[in-house]
């Protein structure tokens, strides 16, 4: 057998072996994907995620609803004119997340108020109608959310978020 | 023969790690400066496929336990929902049920070159039952997850294979029954059946695993055989060290059968599979042919061969079993088929008559197939009982090198000048 | 050596003529092997034709949907890549021509309400027992998966060469048989009562009367002109296409992915294979 050119040799046969591991890398990495993705909603999930219509007559005022979207608990709560005037009067700029009551509402239906249902510190279900401000009271940690489902005291960092949702008429709202 | 490893910690953290946990030295001393045959063949690749294959069943399977749900009532349904629409649920769902299919191809290539090349024979017996037993463990594995789809042919064959064990009435009666019942958790194939199956199949890999690591220990401590079959004299010449000369070569077989795999994988998914486990677990209508998946059909050949019950289940599970004891039935001093012109005729005779064994377990038992399998069964049984036995105290075997060394530079010399082939021929 | 050989070979053909011998008894059950139809989708690039889906679809719609369920199919698959596309629109359109059970209310009751697109196709029958008591005493199949639970043997070697060919398409291939396979009984063979001839179902003898009849499925396009021969055979043709889709609807996207792969792979293989020999090459004889 020949002897090879001693000088050539090394770098050839580097970048042949750099090639070879370099595109097994990228393989690899490839092949890693389907592993991760799987795990995201599949497409059932999100397709069951369907916009849904609430109605809203059997509701009485003072009470809250309870119902579930995407997974999600969802509150329906209809508010006293008490509630209102107290979550309206509250100075904004002294809350933690500053809201005005009237961004938490549609127009012309500040007695509905439509909010997620799970506490922003870790995810409890705060309990309605508790707490300092008669608005929820979150029995894990003892977040305090007034009659708009702003955090008013405790640990959540931010208020209730509100579902995207439209009113179809004066008692009917879709959300999603 | 673990290579006495030249691996000596250099920064502070591995010096500090190589005190209290010697890992580094380990992995080096197995992997990387473990010295392996220089003359070893592609065969010896199928090691590296296996480990790969293990790796992605467990993989895929852990991932589409994600999404399975072992119910009597769902399963099926949740099979459907990956295929459907879990992301690249198909493709995972598809990977492991054709690598099931791929792992059974790459073991029997394993198993038939550990025949042909003695493997078996002293001082590599614990090795080689090491292997039956991740063989027996496969065997059990693929037989509970062909269950979980809870298609026909995953019921049907469960109520079968189950009531394999009820031959065991003919022995002591009630014993067979009590074991079915135990193994069905009911008085038929159903629910509590499909659940443990589940929690089964997902524990028995890992046993495997388990049993894979021994056999790979065995195997480091006792080293690999080789093409002629003679033991490694002087480390210097007779091997290379594992990186990277066996690593890269593993590598190259490795990626050949993942082509393999992409092809089936990709373009003909269900070529392996039956049409009827696309049809649910229906209690009340058997297929009009049972057939187990393709890497059972010559032992599935054997069973029917045989016209007593329990004599047809002995017979399969010998034919298993049988292999244990492969290392004392074989009496030749010879290792490689190589040097043995009568074994090697027998040896392939032998592989032609599992191939056949398994077109037949595919074939209604009736007739001429019945009578075929019945033939088959009888060589099977003969290699191992009386022809192996035999051959080794009256075969005259060629002359074996004198070391692998020697037989890599008469190779060399013979392809270098192959008008003098005929001295080796 | 050669001799070892020339036995090896001996034996192999032994071994073939052993495996291609005619088969005994038995093939006389099952009927004349399917003609092969020329798929779109077979083949490694092959794609589902998106008209012909429509058009099965609606063969299934107007004749099958009678009596057959397709509860693996949800009505936005009918939209998804890969199948019929449907546009959204239309999907929801379709999908609230049907009633779908839901439920329990607030006040506990089940009711029915206009389906969207995420719910599964309605079945005909509420369950396998009606559909069953409503049938003579056997449910109609489900259909979502109808194209790959259905097959014919394809022997001893033909099946070899389908895995170089990547021959997939037995199920599509049945359903066209079967579906077109509505002929005249010999006459010397015995018919039950409740049965009909088909000179493709195993036995020959189904339960399912004669399903479709030349021109009965409208194929009319927005010109007035049929798209597709309104006969049996395309009727046949393009459901069962639509029935290969719902029992495979990722099957572009696998075959596109594993083009990918398989040239990925075999661009590894090359480069492995000559590291493998360069490394080698180093290698000192062993003096």
């Amino acid at each position: 057998m020949a002897e090879t050119v001693p000088s050539a040799e090394p770098t050839r046969r580097d970048f042949l072996l750099i090639a070879t591991g370099a595109v097994g890398a990228v393989g690899a990495a490839a092949v890693a994907w389907p592993f991760i993705a799987q795990m995201q909603p599949d497409a059932a999930t999100i397709a069951a995620g369907a916009p849904v219509d609430v109605d809203l007559t059997p509701v009485a005022e003072g009470q809250i609803l309870k119902l579930f979207w995407r997974g999600k608990l969802i509150f329906v709560r209809h508010r006293t004119k008490a509630e209102i005037e107290s979550a309206a009067k509250v100075d904004v700029a002294s809350l933690r997340d500053p809201q005005p009551d009237s961004a938490r509402v549609k127009q012309g239906h500040a007695q509905w108020l439509v909010v997620y249902g799970n506490c922003t510190h870790l995810g409890c279900v705060p309990l309605g109608h508790q707490g300092q401000y008669e608005g929820w009271f979150c029995p894990c940690h003892g977040s305090v959310f007034d009659t708009s489902g702003r955090i008013r005291q405790g640990p959540a960092p931010t208020n209730l978020p509100i579902p995207p949702y439209t009113f179809v008429s004066d008692s009917k709202i879709t959300i999603g | 023969m673990e290579g006495h490893s030249v691996y000596v910690p250099k920064s502070g953290f591995t010096k500090w790690l190589e005190a209290r946990l010697p890992i580094i030295s380990l992995t080096h001393s197995s992997a990387v400066a473990y010295p392996v045959p220089r003359n070893l063949n592609y065969f010896w690749t199928f090691g590296a496929i296996l480990t790969m294959m293990l790796v992605v069943q467990i993989v895929t399977g852990v991932v589409l336990a994600m999404h399975y749900v072992p119910n009597a009532k769902l399963a099926f349904a949740s099979v459907e929902s990956i295929m459907r629409d879990v992301n690249f649920g198909w493709l995972l769902r598809y990977m492991h049920a054709n690598g099931a299919s791929m792992f059974f191809i790459a073991v029997y290539v394993h198993i038939f070159r550990g025949m042909y090349y003695g493997s078996y024979k002293a001082p590599r017996e614990v090795l080689w039952i090491l292997g039956v037993i991740i063989f027996l463990l496969m065997m059990a594995t693929a037989f509970m997850g062909y269950v979980l789809p809870w298609g026909q042919m995953s019921f049907w064959g469960a109520t079968v294979i189950t009531n394999l064990f009820s031959a065991f009435d003919e022995i002591i009666p009630g014993v067979g029954t009590w074991i079915v019942t135990l193994l069905w958790g009911g008085f038929a194939v159903d629910n509590p059946t499909l659940n443990r199956f589940f929690a089964l199949h997902y524990l028995l890999p890992f046993m495997l695993a388990g049993v894979v690591g021994l056999h790979i220990w065995a195997l480091h401590h006792v080293g690999q055989n080789n093409p002629t079959g003679v033991e490694v004299k002087n480390i210097r010449k007779d091997t290379v060290p594992f990186t990277p000369y066996a690593t890269v070569k593993d590598a190259v077989g490795v990626v050949f059968f993942l082509i393999l795999f992409a092809w089936f994988l990709f373009y003909i998914p269900n070529f392996m599979g039956h049409a009827d486990n696309y049809i649910e677990a229906n209690p009340s209508v058997t297929p009009a042919h049972i057939v187990p998946e393709w890497y059972f059909l010559p032992f599935y050949a054997i069973l029917r061969a045989i016209p007593s019950k329990l004599g047809g289940v002995l017979a399969m599970f010998s034919a298993v079993l049988i292999l244990a004891f492969l290392p004392w039935l074989d009496t030749s001093k010879v290792r490689s088929g190589n040097y043995r012109p009568v074994f090697r005729v027998f040896f392939w005779l032998f592989v032609a008559t599992c191939v056949v064994l398994g077109w037949l377990g595919a074939k209604p038992a009736e007739g001429g197939y019945t009578l075929a399998a019945q033939v088959l069964t009888v060589f099977y049984f003969s290699y191992f009982l009386i022809i192996l036995p035999l051959l080794g105290l009256f075969e005259t075997p060629r002359q074996l090198p004198g070391s692998i060394a020697e037989a890599v530079l008469a190779k060399k010399a013979k392809s270098a000048a192959p008008a003098d082939a005929s001295v080796n021929g | 050596m050669k001799l070892t050989k020339l036995l090896a070979a001996g034996v192999f053909t032994v071994v073939l003529g052993a495996l291609s011998a005619p088969a005994p008894a038995q093939a006389s059950e099952a009927g004349p092997t399917p003609p092969s139809v020329n798929w779109s989708f077979s083949g490694p690039f092959g794609k589902f034709d998106p008209q012909q889906l429509q058009r099965g679809f609606k063969v299934y719609r107007e004749v099958c949907a009678a009596c057959h369920s397709l509860k693996y199919v949800a009505f936005r698959n009918l939209a998804e890549p890969g199948g019929p596309l449907f546009t959204e629109g239309q999907v929801k359109a379709l999908a609230a021509e049907y009633k779908v059970q839901d439920g329990p209310n607030d006040a506990g009751e089940m009711f029915e309400r206009p389906g969207r697109p995420a719910d599964h196709w309605p079945s005909p029958f509420p369950n396998d027992n009606a559909a069953a008591a409503a049938n003579g005493g056997k449910a109609p199949p489900d259909l979502s998966l109808m194209a790959k639970a259905r097959t014919y043997e394809r022997g001893f070697p033909t099946f070899v060469f389908d895995m170089f060919t990547q021959f997939a398409e037995q199920g599509p291939d049945y359903i066209h048989a079967l579906l077109t396979g509505y002929v005249e009984k010999p006459k010397d063979f015995n018919l039950p009562a409740g049965g009909t001839y088909n000179k493709y179902f195993p036995g020959h003898v189904i339960a399912m009367p004669k399903p479709i009849n030349d021109g009965q499925v409208d194929y009319k396009g927005p010109d007035g002109k049929p798209q597709a021969p309104e006969t049996v055979d395309q009727y046949a043709k393009d459901v069962s296409a639509f029935l290969m889709w719902t029992a495979e609807p990722k099957m572009e996207a696998r075959k596109a992915l594993g083009f990918r792969a398989i040239i990925f792979l075999v661009l590894l293989a090359g480069l492995t294979y000559f590291a493998k020999k360069r490394i080698w090459k180093k290698l000192p004889d062993p003096v």
